[in-house]
């Protein structure tokens, strides 16, 4: 299957490339790690007339914790966090959720932040993020602007990046305390979209107390999903196992998963109970250790 | 509008005018004729088109040729030199890694970063490692003792037993 016909420049500044943006109008396209956008091109589901790769330009890949934050430039590639030592020590919900995604090899192409800028709600990182209540930052000709990730996600392949702009870091509140989290999705075949997933987060004070808990559904909604109720019930609780189910139903509740081929609506809001459960139960032994 | 571009394959350059939307693999079969790396799905699941672009394991089908420009290329013929076959054929070769033989050049190439990552993988680690190339033959069975063995070969181990196993 070829694209059709399109322009393609590879700047290596970011301001080269928002300039580039900026005279080639709406018509173009900013190629991260391409596995998105090039089978959509091949498909001729997507026929932007001019591609901006971004790959040459420095500086926007990295996994480091700063000021607070942990910080990963927009183009580091999941195999990059998959083999990151402060991932592995601290922010073990993303060994569970790279593993997940797609397969090795798309793995040293796909980039952390074309899997948000995307805008789909079938992607990972969207639920990882919104359990761990990451900020994205996002730069334009005006300079640099901050965006909560609960505001990030506007539509089907629509976010806050407004055309002219770059997706370039995103910022993730730094591990702290008993902080424990995690990740799964049921999946039909590797390389599969999830037929549901749930991305945990808990943070638990020395009484044993849930201080904050964070949790975002995959594809069981046209928008990645925040489940609210599951999160109320569980902070300023002891986590006990009827606060845990009572969770979980929740999350099973209110998310609004369609049928399809990966199954049914019923079944999909049971799994999401079902691995809202385990996650939490695995957070809180990783929140304990 | 064409782009110039030179891309290094197997130590060589070959400098060429592609199309934007020309894609690495066809660049690689059709314009420098090596036909090794083979087209299955086209839609980057079957790993068929597996080459080496600067040591990492990519799926050419999925990458624009332009986006070679100036990389390192490692296809399934520049394994072999003069002294006789890469490790990695040898244990496809002794293992019976293959039937049809459609799949083993994304194989090997993908075994290839696999075990450059991870000289010594356990059983779950190759399958984990091979899950983004499918196999219609084998049953993976004697591909996941293909890279054992070449692990073991890699690293001046005892090598294992090549006999067939009857189950």
């Amino acid at each position: 299957m070829i694209a059709e016909n399109f322009n393609y420049d590879a700047p290596t500044s970011l301001e080269e490339a928002i300039a580039l943006l900026h005279q080639y109008g709406d018509e173009a396209k900013i190629l991260a790690g391409g596995h998105s956008l090039i089978p959509m091109m091949k498909l001729r589901f997507a026929s932007p007339t001019h591609l901006i790769d971004i790959n040459n330009i420095p500086g926007l890949s990295y996994v480091k914790e700063e000021d607070g934050y942990l910080k990963i430039g927009a183009m580091t590639k999941e195999v990059e966090v998959e083999e990151s030592e402060i991932i592995h020590a601290k922010y073990p919900i993303f060994m569970d959720a790279t593993k997940l995604i797609a397969d090795p090899q798309v793995r040293n192409f796909g980039t952390l932040g074309g899997n948000l800028a995307h805008g789909d709600a079938a992607n990972d990182h969207p639920a990882v993020m919104i359990a761990l209540g990451a900020e994205v930052e996002i730069t334009g000709k005006e300079g640099k602007r901050t965006v909560g990730i609960d505001d990030f996600f506007h539509g089907f392949y629509t976010t806050a990046v407004e055309h002219g702009e770059v997706l370039t870091e995103i910022r993730i509140p730094a591990a702290s305390g008993n902080y424990g989290s995690a990740y799964h999705k049921a999946e039909r075949k590797v390389g599969d979209y999830a037929t549901a997933g749930v991305a945990v987060m808990v943070q638990i004070d020395d009484q044993g107390r849930c201080t904050k808990a964070g949790i975002g559904l995959t594809n069981v909604s046209p928008l990645p999903l925040r489940a609210t109720r599951s999160e109320e019930v569980l902070v300023g609780s002891d986590l006990s196992e009827a606060v845990i189910a009572q969770a979980a139903q929740y999350a099973a509740e209110d998310c609004s998963p369609t049928e399809d081929l990966r199954g049914n609506e019923e079944y999909k809001r049971h799994l999401v109970g079902i691995i809202t459960k385990r996650m939490l139960n695995k957070a809180i032994v990783r929140a304990k250790k | 509008m064409t782009k110039k571009i030179t891309l290094k394959i197997n130590g060589t350059e070959h400098t060429m005018e592609v199309e934007p939307r020309m894609l690495l693999v066809h660049a690689i079969r059709e314009n420098v004729s090596l036909t090794g790396t083979h087209i299955g799905c086209d839609t980057s699941s079957c790993g068929a088109c597996t080459i080496l672009i600067d040591g990492k394991s990519a799926k050419s089908c999925t990458v624009l040729a332009v986006q070679a420009q100036g990389k390192e290329i490692a296809t399934v013929e520049g394994l072999a030199t003069a002294e006789g076959l890469h490790p990695i054929q040898e244990g496809f070769h002794l293992n019976h890694a293959l039937h049809c033989g459609f799949c083993t050049p994304g194989m090997m190439m993908r075994a290839i970063e696999l075990l450059e990552k991870n000289p010594n993988p356990t059983e779950e680690e190759i399958r984990w490692g091979i899950s983004g190339n499918l196999c219609r033959c084998t049953g993976y069975n004697n591909i996941v003792k293909a890279i054992e063995w070449t692990s073991a070969k890699m690293q001046g181990k005892d090598l294992p037993s090549t006999e067939p196993e009857f189950v």
